[in-house]
């Protein structure tokens, strides 16, 4: 009974096809974006909020991981191109259900792809789905734990949005134990700490979002 | 349940590796999990039988191999279990900490039956399979 050694990535199959992913979006200088966070923690507020602030000057296009179109309509309203990923029920979003929908969406008219992942901490970890950047969202109310109870989601971030901030007065929320979580497990990362609501710390999000942009849009004209 | 997915992944690249070995039938399989992946073995194992039903490696047994996970102290310079509650050093209690594992997920090795009979000669289906 011979013993063979494998040693392969059990995420692989699904990696590889996110990197083509990311190709293709390389290809037209398009920042791909993975929202993640738990139902209810702001993934489609402050997409709206971003898209509002930056449609005049990035092109935004936004694709949603879920069963029912409630948020993609609430998007679609903004004028940008929406597409609903339909999960069936799933967890999570993988790079194969990203793939079947991209040719839903013209990647030559847009800058930036908000993929709104299904709302949930664990799952959406562990699949890559093309895009460049895990963008997490915590929120005030989810409670200053969550780094503890989630790791994989918190290491696998490249931003950290902490939404929901002003209600930090009425929350018993520990903002140390919260970053030093984060330190932790993520050192170094991206912290924004917003409120999607009164619009409180968007300015440093959009303009580091808006710099990720430019720099997706040098690289291919370049 | 993202469990499935995985499952489906392992199986696929058990077979994969297999075939290449011209094995006729796979008996386990040792898998790395790192306690800080968000993946629960319990449920690769259940949807396992379903998975693999049909194939050679149906039946075969998964052997979890789990890795803690463990952190190194900057201030003390020791690599210790981290403590999940609080992210400090248990040993200096010491806070400037960076993971060192738990992050893992792979599969290993995969323990196979080959064929026993040599091949036939100019056999075009089984110099294909050793390539």
């Amino acid at each position: 009974m011979p013993e063979i050694e494998v040693v392969e990535d059990i995420m692989s199959v699904n990696d590889r096809l996110a990197a083509q992913i990311q190709g293709q979006m390389d290809a037209a200088g398009v920042l791909g974006l993975n929202v993640m966070a738990s139902p209810g923690g702001g993934k489609t507020s402050i997409t709206r909020r971003t898209i509002e602030a930056l449609k005049d000057e990035v092109r935004v296009g936004y694709m949603d991981g879920d069963v029912v179109e409630i948020d993609a309509q609430h998007i679609a309203r903004l004028g940008v191109p929406t597409t609903l990923i339909n999960t069936g029920g799933d967890c999570h979003l993988d790079a194969n259900k990203v793939n079947l929908a991209l040719p839903r969406m013209d990647l030559s008219a847009i800058d930036l792809l908000v993929v709104e992942n299904v709302g949930n901490l664990i799952c959406p970890a562990a699949w890559r789905i093309g895009a460049h950047l895990n963008v997490v969202i915590a929120s005030v109310p989810e409670g200053s734990d969550k780094p503890y109870k989630y790791p994989a989601m918190f290491r696998g971030a490249h931003v950290l949005i902490l939404n929901k901030i002003d209600l930090l007065p009425y929350i018993d929320f520990d903002l140390d134990y919260f970053r030093h979580g984060i330190e932790v497990l993520n050192p170094g990362l991206e912290f924004f700490p917003v409120s999607a609501k009164t619009g409180e710390g968007f300015d440093a999000w959009l303009d580091w979002l808006r710099a990720q942009v430019a720099v997706k849009k040098a690289a291919v004209s370049a | 349940m993202h469990e499935m997915g995985i499952t489906q992944n392992l199986l696929n690249i058990a077979l994969d590796h297999a075939q290449r070995a011209d094995a006729v039938r796979i008996n386990s399989l040792t898998i790395v999990v790192g306690e800080l992946s968000s993946i629960v073995d319990d449920s690769v194992q259940f949807y396992w039988d379903f998975v693999s039903q049909g194939t050679i490696a149906e039946k075969a047994q998964l052997k979890f191999k789990r890795i803690p996970a463990t952190m190194r102290c900057a201030g003390c310079g020791q690599t210790a279990p981290l403590d999940r509650q609080t992210y400090t050093c248990p040993v200096c209690g010491g806070s400037s900490l960076t993971v060192a594992s738990g992050d893992e997920f792979f599969l290993e090795s995969i323990d196979v039956d080959l064929a026993d009979s040599s091949p036939v000669p100019g056999s075009k289906e089984t110099s294909h399979a050793r390539d």
